[in-house]
């Protein structure tokens, strides 16, 4: 039992990831195309409102994926974050950003107030969708670390095609998933436009994910994963056919699915090694050498075993409380604070 | 600079600044839910005016909490790996923990509260806040647990060199945790309260200054209503409330802290005596508390430091609860340390140029002095005014003095000095350790690393440098706006948080066709 605890951890980081994936995934893909494909003030507005009540919650995903790597697997948390530290740092400043813009935007009804943090949740999104796709494309692929886990070479050293590689991945399959959720989040112009990104761009958007997934598969990849990339392939192309047939809910489900199953399976074909070294395969992390001791690791499952169906079900009930469809004229109008 | 002094200067940075922000929302988190439990239970106006006003400053400050606390969870892998691989298997289940139990349930149901005001029955919508602030103070009781950790390490065993978990239970109930917390939290609602008086005293002085308030010769107040809807007597019970309220929450939190406070002095007497003897710039054994110590403190040598006035009898107090014991000085505990913990860093590749260098125990007296005294000193000041301010408040508003409302306003500062001073005295006097040693543990079983050997083997001068900028900057220009727009909305009053108060009912005909009580129109949307 205690033999199985770190490949158990290995799995519940991937489902970590996969579900910050899903579901920030369309809130950091809203912040995208706030400036990609909708003009008015009004239509920025119904973006934000789709995600306004939910994209804290969906941050969480983020911060408990890094949380419970460093309880589960401080060697890691370690070599990944150490490696990565100008990406990372470019992540947490597009998040920080994202975050205040959030909130801060609609508090001064001035256009080139509204205009700036527009800005800052288009640069903040991209910047940490890329820097996330690209630190999880190069976990699976390898960094130059050496026997203590330590970055060799410079700063950069960690940059190679993997890493454009992940961050399109990651970059692309936000936009798409963010205009499939809004074709089911809002109705009138604002859907019209979300449905004509995903019917024209779903097909290319997942292909560098897809990519990132066979590199790994060649490597290191089974019958399983190579099932998982099948049936992921299948339910891309029901989301584009589900899209084109206006059955939002089918479109968006398929799309996260496909997404899910290709995750999935870069995590089961990298399987033992959490992150391998350029440098020399004996230099590997692996489930066993990066894991923490099996009493932490037990005391955690116990946690995560009645968290995170916990989590799943009132993060699911805040769905269904603002499962209405937003239009540009649910939109209150703005008001501007004076002073007295 | 070294990259050890760039990755302290930022830990330090982040997490000072961090913590301006975080006791601030768990102080006016707890405020709100009281304010829409009172309006609940009586369905009075002004209780869901100051709901809606103080919640809405509240938000501005919460995200800014949300948006650097994402920093503190990645930068111990990003500058500190040596110390993530070292302690990782304890150290990082508290911070797991705090994600799964806490995090969760504070976004979530936050987003529930300040969307669902028309879509969530009454009762619900107040427990949905209460939900993300009792969250939000149990992620400090996670993060606390994990920084006693450091501070006392306990509840692990020594495997390969390296503390591996063996009693959660002994880490949760770690003593030094429990007194961090309630000091903490005590600390947390002693801002909130300033804030509240500060605001509060400043709009009672404003009605007054207006006109709208008056005090007739008897000395009564007489409350008066100006044409605008904001501004009639109800907001004026909405601040004498919420003054009031701050004023009583400033003088428990001060009284509260003041207890916790004794409590951990006796604790960290035990634990880390240096870092008592730091706070005391005491280089001899002794029993006062020094009032004022003059000379050259950033020497640190003791033979520049006198102290000038010097009460007997107090540090023993503080530090053993009597007023004959000895507290062990400077000059005392440094050879013991060295006897302890070794007089050179080994010659380990993890501490670079360092490695064999002599070790200074001593922290940097200058901080751990001051950092002690502006902590006390700024609390008690905040909790007089506030005991002053609440006899002022008796009759029912404020003097018509602009200096004394400026006073009030600026007071609100003191308190985030004194919960600031006392971070970097807890956190700079356990230096050079970044876990310091568990006297209890010795040998084999003990436990302890230096910050010197804690910081990414890997990661260079450049990369921390401009992390460094990158982050200061940043959060000095969200800073500037952060209190701007609590400017903005402290000024704008209520109305700011409620814009149907704003204008007279006849200003809406010419509006833009959305109608409040329209079934589609989102009662809050960014």
């Amino acid at each position: 039992m205690t033999e199985a605890l770190p490949t158990l951890w290995f799995v519940l980081i991937a489902v970590l990831w996969a579900g910050y994936l899903f579901l920030e995934g369309f809130d950091l893909g809203v912040g995208m195309l706030m400036k990609l494909v909708y003009r008015t003030d009004s239509q920025r507005r119904v973006l934000l409102n789709t995600v306004g009540p939910v994209w804290d919650g969906n941050e969480v995903w983020l911060i408990t994926a890094i949380g419970a790597t460093f309880a589960a697997f401080p060697a890691w948390y370690a070599s990944l974050l150490s490696t990565l530290y100008l990406p990372f740092t470019a992540v947490l400043l597009g998040l920080i950003f994202r975050a205040v813009a959030f909130e801060w935007r609609g508090k001064v009804d001035s256009p080139a107030w509204r205009n700036r943090w527009d800005w800052a949740i288009v640069l903040g999104s991209l910047t940490a969708a890329a820097g996330i796709g690209a630190a999880l494309a190069l976990t699976t692929t390898g960094l130059p670390i050496n026997a203590n886990g330590d970055r060799e070479g410079g700063p950069f050293a960690w940059f190679n095609g993997y890493a454009l590689l992940g961050a399109a991945a990651v970059v692309l399959f936000c936009v798409v998933h963010a205009a499939a959720f809004l074709a089911l989040k809002t109705e009138g112009g604002v859907r019209a436009s979300a449905l004509r990104v995903v019917r024209r761009f779903l097909p290319f958007a997942l292909l560098p994910m897809l990519a990132w997934a066979l590199a790994v598969q060649v490597s290191g990849g089974t019958m399983l994963t190579g099932l998982a990339l099948v049936l992921a392939a299948g339910c891309a192309v029901a989301s584009w056919r589900s899209a084109r047939r206006n059955r939002d809910g089918r479109a968006f489900a398929a799309l996260g699915a496909a997404m899910v199953l290709m995750v999935g399976s870069i995590f089961a074909a990298a399987f033992p090694v959490v992150l391998p070294s350029t440098l020399d395969p004996l230099f590997d992390l692996t489930v066993d050498s990066a894991s923490s001791s099996p009493y932490t690791l037990g005391l955690m499952s116990i946690v995560a075993a009645f968290g995170l169906p916990l989590i799943l079900a009132y993060q699911g009930w805040t769905y269904w409380v603002f499962r209405r469809r937003i239009s540009e004229r649910s939109i209150p109008a703005a008001h501007a604070v004076t002073p007295l | 600079m070294e990259a050890l002094e760039i990755a302290r200067w930022q830990f330090g940075i982040t997490t000072v600044y961090h913590f301006l922000m975080v006791p601030l929302t768990i102080g006016l988190g707890l405020l709100v839910a009281v304010m829409q439990t009172l309006w609940y239970r009586t369905g009075e106006a002004s209780y869901l005016r100051m709901t809606r006003f103080w919640g809405k400053l509240f938000l501005i400050n919460f995200i800014m909490g949300v948006a650097t606390g994402l920093v503190q969870e990645f930068q111990f892998g990003l500058a500190w790996s040596e110390y993530s691989r070292f302690v990782g298997d304890v150290f990082g289940a508290p911070l797991a923990l705090e994600a799964l139990l806490a995090f969760f349930v504070e976004s979530t149901f936050l987003g529930l509260w300040i969307f669902g005001w028309q879509r969530l029955p009454k009762l619900v919508h107040l427990l949905c806040l209460w939900a993300a602030v009792l969250a939000s103070v149990l992620s400090a009781y996670f993060i606390l647990v994990a920084n006693s950790w450091m501070q006392h390490p306990v509840g692990y065993e020594v495997v390969d060199g390296r503390p591996v978990l063996n009693d959660i239970w002994a880490v949760l109930t770690n003593n030094t945790a429990l007194v961090a917390f309630p000091h903490t939290v005590f600390g947390a609602l002693a801002v909130a309260g300033a804030f509240l008086l500060g605001i509060s005293w400043y709009h009672l002085w404003k009605r007054r200054h207006d006109g709208i308030d008056t005090v007739d010769a008897s000395g009564r107040v007489q409350i008066g209503a100006a044409a605008a809807p904001a501004r009639d007597a109800t907001d004026h019970r909405v601040w004498l409330r919420s003054a009031r309220l701050g004023a009583v929450v400033a003088m428990i939190a001060f009284a509260g802290t003041a207890v916790s406070g004794d409590f951990q002095g006796k604790l960290m007497f035990e634990q880390q005596p240096i870092k008592m003897a730091a706070a005391e710039a005491a280089c001899h054994d002794g029993t006062g508390f020094s009032v004022l110590s003059v000379g050259n403190l950033g020497s640190q040598s003791c033979d520049d430091i006198v102290a000038l006035i010097e009460v007997p009898g107090v540090l023993s107090f503080l530090a053993n609860g009597d007023f004959t014991t000895e507290v062990k000085g400077v000059n005392t505990l440094v050879p013991e340390y060295q006897e302890k913990y070794g007089t050179h860093l080994p010659d380990n590749p993890i501490y670079g140029d360092r490695a064999g260098t002599e070790i200074d125990y001593l922290p940097v007296l200058e901080v751990t002095y001051w950092g002690f005294r502006i902590m006390i000193g700024f609390g008690a000041i905040a909790a007089l005014a506030a005991g002053i301010a609440f006899w002022v408040l008796r009759k029912g508003t404020v003097p018509e003095s602009r200096w004394l409302m400026r006073l009030a306003v600026f007071g609100i500062l003191a308190p985030f000095g004194a919960n600031a001073a006392g971070w970097i005295f807890t956190e700079m006097g356990r230096q050079p350790f970044v876990v310091a040693p568990n006297p209890e543990f010795a040998g084999i079983d003990s436990v302890f690393m230096f910050t010197a050997a804690a910081v990414s083997p890997g990661v260079t001068v450049a990369e921390l440098l401009t992390s460094l900028v990158a982050l200061a900057s940043v959060y000095a220009v969200l800073l500037v706006i952060e209190v701007r727009l609590l400017f903005t909305y402290v000024r704008g009053g209520v109305a700011s948080a409620m814009p149907e108060l704003a204008s007279t009912p006849a200003d809406h005909d010419g509006g833009s066709g959305h109608r409040a009580d329209d079934a589609d129109v989102l009662s809050f949307a960014y």
